[in-house]
């Protein structure tokens, strides 16, 4: 077990390292980075030097990548807009990003995969069909039209601001309100942000628990006369969890980037939209930044999806 | 129709929300085609006395914050929604297959490297990496259908991989080997045709997330620029009036929405259709 583990940092870690590179090579080597200023005629020549000399564009590719990676890491990196660290502005918001994709998750796999088995259990009757066509609309619905109508919805419902993290005139109320007010903020694009990845979850539950429900020991345990909770949820769950873990790696990257349209439209303090407000004044090393980081959290995620890969499966253990 | 085709047909047509699909495509496209013939009042036109009238007989789908209609300004976004979805899926399918070839067929370490690359791709979050390199490159058309295809290949280089790493073993091919014939032959003229089959599913699976795609960059600003109407880019100009002018915000989220649906359905038809291990269970 250790062993597996070990390589599969190391192979984290390459990744990472390829990933840093590639995204890297991207920023600076494309047409528009800030290496494009030195190439109008009408800036003298003495200022592009000095430009050049800021960007450690006179020395030679590999060494810029490393300088680079060593400004990250030891906080000197500055952001171009407003020229304070990167670390700094990303740091104030990136828990607010990961409070929400977590909540996400939990909504994801809570409602997904019972979904996925009751759906499983009723194959081809009304609700098994029923089920299946939300799960299309679930992958097909575009998730900011979705969040702009339920936002008309509540708020013509309920009269309440539904925007960003919390209301504005909270300091009277009572720390209980107070929970309660974040708690509802925090509910729509938490939800929305978890519709792709239900629907996507329980097909997947779905399928997976079909196979497992044909296999001998399932008509065993049946035949045994145990109820069907425990035969559904205890034995034929357990065998079925294991391409639904894997799915967990690939649903990391689908929340980041959909974080990016939530963040915006519910006006969320998060990285997403930090990103895109950084993407929008073309400010390079913030969104240098966070595409890395965001690649580390999937990388994080991936890492989590194998460690309970292990767990959930016995013969992994033993390689 | 050869008797291939006829079972195709056959299992295809069994699932209703399959050929659902498939003639919603269809009527997709003739709009799409159509556009100039049905569209009844110019796109671009603005005429500010008339802005932001709800749905109408006069106007089917209400006037934007310009007073241009938004049904015709409608009806032209689906071109750029089809447009998109399939050069830029085109565009994935080529470098996929390309990739997924060379993978399956040579093996070994050629293979290890290429998929750890495939391994990396896919942990970016994809739509931002698109969004930084559309703001880098600047939002074209067809900058967008590049970027697409470009973070969209890696599912089908995996499936064609798969099928390259079965078919490799098989006789015809030994055969083809045994004859001299040369690797590139052999993979593109003989192993290919028989490895196609997922190929199909994919891509049109990848269509329908290359339309939400190109939807969400139009919400953000990345996408086609106004004035040139897309279904994406209409709905956010009706951002700011949304309270007010609902019908801004409805009907370009439901087009999306039916056309990716649509989309889905018949690639989940077809992957039902085309996979053998499914065959006789009804």
């Amino acid at each position: 077990m250790a062993q597996y583990l070990l390589r599969r940092l190391l192979y984290t870690f390459i990744t990472l390292v390829g990933i840093s590179v590639i995204s890297w090579v991207i920023i600076t080597q494309a047409p528009g980075s800030p290496i494009a200023i030195t190439l109008d005629p009408k800036v003298s020549p003495k200022i592009v030097e000095q430009m050049e000399k800021n960007y450690d564009l006179d020395k030679p590719i590999y060494q810029q990548y490393f300088l680079w990676l060593k400004r990250l890491f030891t906080g000197k990196l500055y952001s171009f807009k407003d020229g304070r660290p990167v670390l700094d502005k990303i740091g104030e918001r990136i828990w607010n990003t990961l409070l929400l994709n977590f909540v996400s998750i939990l909504i994801i796999f809570s409602l997904a995969i019972p979904l996925g088995i009751f759906s499983a259990r009723r194959q081809y009757t009304f609700l098994d069909n029923l089920g299946t066509f939300g799960a299309y609309l679930g992958i097909s619905i575009p998730g900011f039209w979705l969040a702009y109508l339920l936002i008309l919805g509540t708020v013509k419902l309920f009269g309440y601001p539904v925007l960003g993290m919390r209301s504005f005139v909270t300091e009277d109320l009572t720390s209980l309100e107070i929970v309660m007010d974040r708690l509802w903020h925090l509910m729509l694009p938490s939800i929305i942000l978890a519709i792709g990845g239900i629907a996507a979850l329980s097909r997947y539950t779905r399928s997976s628990m079909l196979e497992v429900i044909r296999q001998d020991y399932v008509r065993t345990a049946k035949a045994k006369g145990l109820p069907e909770e425990t035969v559904y949820y205890k034995h034929a769950l357990r065998n079925a969890l294991l391409p639904i873990v894997t799915l967990f790696g690939f649903l990391i990257p689908g929340l980041i980037g959909g974080s990016i349209i939530m963040e915006t439209v519910f006006a969320w303090p998060g990285i997403g939209r930090l990103a895109y407000q950084a993407v929008l004044a073309r400010d390079y090393p913030v969104v240098m930044t966070i595409n890395t980081i965001s690649a580390v959290l999937v990388l994080i995620g991936n890492f989590i999806a194998d460690m309970l890969y292990a767990i959930v499966d016995p013969r992994i253990r033993y390689q | 129709m050869d008797s291939q085709t006829k079972t195709f047909w056959k299992y295809f047509k069994r699932s209703r929300l399959a050929v659902g699909g498939l003639l919603m495509i269809l009527l997709i496209f003739l709009v799409a085609g159509s556009a100039s013939l049905i569209a009844p009042y110019d796109p671009g036109k603005t005429n500010v006395s008339l802005k932001l009238k709800p749905p109408s007989f006069q106007h089917f789908l209400g006037t934007d914050q310009l007073g241009r209609d938004v049904f015709s300004r409608m009806l032209y976004g689906s071109r750029i929604s089809l447009s998109v979805g399939f050069v830029a899926v085109a565009i994935s399918i080529f470098i996929g297959i390309l990739v997924g070839a060379v993978a399956g067929y040579y093996g070994r370490w050629v293979d290890s490297v290429l998929m750890r690359f495939v391994d990396i791709m896919l942990c970016f979050p994809t739509f931002f990496l698109i969004l930084t390199v559309i703001a880098l490159l600047g939002p074209s058309i067809f900058n967008i259908m590049l970027v697409i295809g470009i973070t969209s290949w890696m599912g089908t280089s995996r499936f064609v991989r798969a099928e390259f790493l079965s078919l490799r073993e098989r006789d015809f091919v030994q055969a083809a080997r045994a004859l001299g014939m040369k690797d590139r032959r052999i993979i593109f003229r003989h192993i290919l045709p028989n490895g196609l089959a997922p190929v199909f599913v994919t891509a049109t699976l990848d269509v329908a997330t290359a339309i939400l795609v190109e939807a969400g960059l139009s919400f953000l600003g990345f996408g086609v620029q106004p004035p040139a109407p897309s279904w994406g880019n209409i709905l956010t100009e009706g951002r700011t009036y949304i309270f007010d002018a609902w019908w801004l915000t409805l009907f370009p989220g439901f087009a999306i929405l039916m056309t990716v649906l649509s989309f889905n359905l018949l690639g989940e038809g077809l992957r039902d259709a085309l996979d053998p291990r499914l065959r006789g269970r009804r």
